[in-house]
């Protein structure tokens, strides 16, 4: 959902108003969300593969459905990562990789696995 | 001439987890709102109700419910959501009507009844709400962190300073009879306490909460005929929603608008909610005698004291470790306890804040009173671009 995979690369896919360029994620139908323009044309896009780490953090205990948890559980690392072309910041889960591991600023990228993309090193 | 709306009374509903029916929290309150303004109940003219979304179709006519339950006299009504901003613009709608001429007394009710735990998604599946928890595990802690974790990156903010916004709050808290949380705390306790978003502990989030809150308004003259002399004015609502592009992630999406087209604006969403309510009251911050700000998370407790200009970017944390925001200090934030000690009742909230002040306003907020309050202002914000400012003065 949200994102595709080409050459085992996976992107992002948002859309981009064709009048006044502004870029959405997730991608959006019908309107475009920026006040000063009339666009109606939102046209898909893939985004940026990888940008800066905004900030992170994890969820120690297991988020309430409708998240499919595993069991035993191991916390899961989110982080908000900045896509400078798109002046953007798209949130995701991470990778093999701890809060331990990260730090504001650095650069993550994108994969995916089972149905959702994920940021990773 | 414009008509100034005060306020005649405040009411409330003790915090906790009674796991009693929303209906009775908001009676409570209501009946306490009314003796201390000296009307009966069959004085209101307007009811208006901040819906709760957890308790059914009551809750979601929540002004029909209440007015029912209080017993029908014919009064308007009105019901209104916007997350935890719903007190606020209940107030707003009394406020307008009152200040209209439409009507010249009126009655704002919240109350909640909230379940054990993390909030679970509202809606059906496709809901952002839904989606967010569906896809990333990203409950409302993990929203809370992202902002406390970026704020030790850019500003030196330390677990210890974020222990010390709740040693703060839980002993003002320990003063308020209204508060669920009524211990104080050491800070060993928070950092002892277990991690549930990195760097947010348990006891640096807020609970959810039972509650309810009731305030009376009335014009001016209405006022002044019932012999009240000098109240609390309520001189200003700002219930402004965020303008494109919001650059910052907010609850519950998946992420920012993009500023590729369009620049950011020059003031971010939580500032320009307190500024537009400064330029309605025609003060600024350097007047303010108190704020109530919505620490949903101690560190957001640090963001909301720069936003609403009370210092600089990055220097919350010197007013905190100084003493500066404490009760007694220069600018007091969350003498009442704040959302550490209350925890959060969702449409009771905003109008517990307007509660607060004006008990201190009135120098009748007991032990926890700031001496010389002349100007209060209180704060939130919550989900889908809703927040609220609110500014009383005497
Ligand atoms: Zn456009």
């Amino acid at each position: 959902m949200w994102f595709t995979v080409e050459d085992g690369l996976t992107y992002l896919v948002g859309t981009q108003c064709t009048a006044c360029r502004t870029v959405c994620f997730p991608p959006k139908t019908g309107f475009c969300p920026n006040p000063r323009c009339d666009g109606e044309q939102l046209n898909e896009t893939r985004l940026s593969r990888s940008g800066r780490v905004w900030s992170y953090t994890n969820s120690c205990y297991p988020p309430p459905e409708p998240f499919e948890a595993a069991e035993p559980y191991v916390p899961i690392t989110i982080a908000a990562v900045e896509l400078d072309r798109e002046k953007i910041v798209v949130l995701g889960r991470v990778k093999d990789l701890t809060v331990a591991d990260l730090s504001v600023g650095m650069e993550l990228e994108l994969t995916s696995e089972d149905g959702v993309w994920l940021w990773t090193r | 001439m414009v008509v100034d709306a005060v306020i005649l009374g405040a009411g409330m509903h003790p915090w906790g987890k009674w796991g009693r029916d929303f209906t009775e929290y908001g009676v409570r309150a209501a009946k306490d709102a009314l003796a201390e303004a000296g009307i009966a109940w069959t004085d209101v003219q307007f009811v208006v109700g901040a819906d709760t979304i957890r308790n059914g179709y009551p809750g979601l006519v929540a002004g029909s419910t209440f007015a029912q339950a209080l017993g029908w006299t014919g009064a308007r009504i009105a019901s209104c959501y916007a997350a935890c901003a719903s007190g606020a613009q209940a107030l707003d709608i009394a406020r307008t009507r009152i200040m209209a001429g439409l009507c010249d007394v009126a009655l704002v009710v919240g109350a909640d009844a909230a379940p054990k735990g993390f909030f679970k998604p509202v809606g059906g599946p496709g809901d952002p709400d839904w989606l967010r928890f569906k896809l990333l595990g990203a409950s409302n802690p993990v929203y809370f962190a992202l902002y406390a974790r970026r704020r030790m990156e850019l500003y030196g903010t330390t677990q210890d300073d974020l222990a010390a916004v709740k040693v703060k709050n839980a002993l003002a808290g320990s003063l308020n009879p209204n508060a669920r949380y009524r211990k104080a705390v050491t800070a060993e306790e928070v950092l002892a306490s277990p991690m549930v978003a990195d760097p947010l502990r348990l006891m640096d989030i807020c609970a959810t909460s039972d509650g309810g809150a009731a305030i009376v308004l009335a014009s001016r003259d209405y006022a002044r005929r019932l012999g009240a002399r000098d109240p609390v004015r309520l001189a200003a609502i700002s219930t402004v929603t965020p303008t494109f592009p919001n650059t910052v992630l907010e609850l519950p999406n998946f992420a920012t608008d993009s500023a590729a087209a369009v620049p950011p604006p020059a003031r971010p969403f939580r500032s320009a909610i307190a500024h537009a309510a400064y330029e309605e009251a025609g003060i600024g911050p350097e007047d303010v005698s108190l704020a109530e700000v919505y620490d949903l998370s101690t560190a957001l407790e640090l963001d909301w004291i720069e936003d609403i200009g009370l210092c600089g970017p990055g220097e919350a944390d010197k007013l905190l470790r100084t003493g500066q925001t404490a009760l007694g200090g220069r600018i007091p934030v969350n003498v009442s306890g704040g959302l550490a000690s209350f925890g959060e009742a969702i449409p009771a909230q905003a109008i517990a804040q307007l509660c607060e002040l004006t008990w201190q306003l009135r120098g009748a907020a007991g032990a926890r009173q700031v001496e010389h309050a002349r100007i209060g202002l209180a704060v939130n914000q919550g989900l889908f671009g809703h927040g609220s400012a609110v500014i009383t003065t005497r």
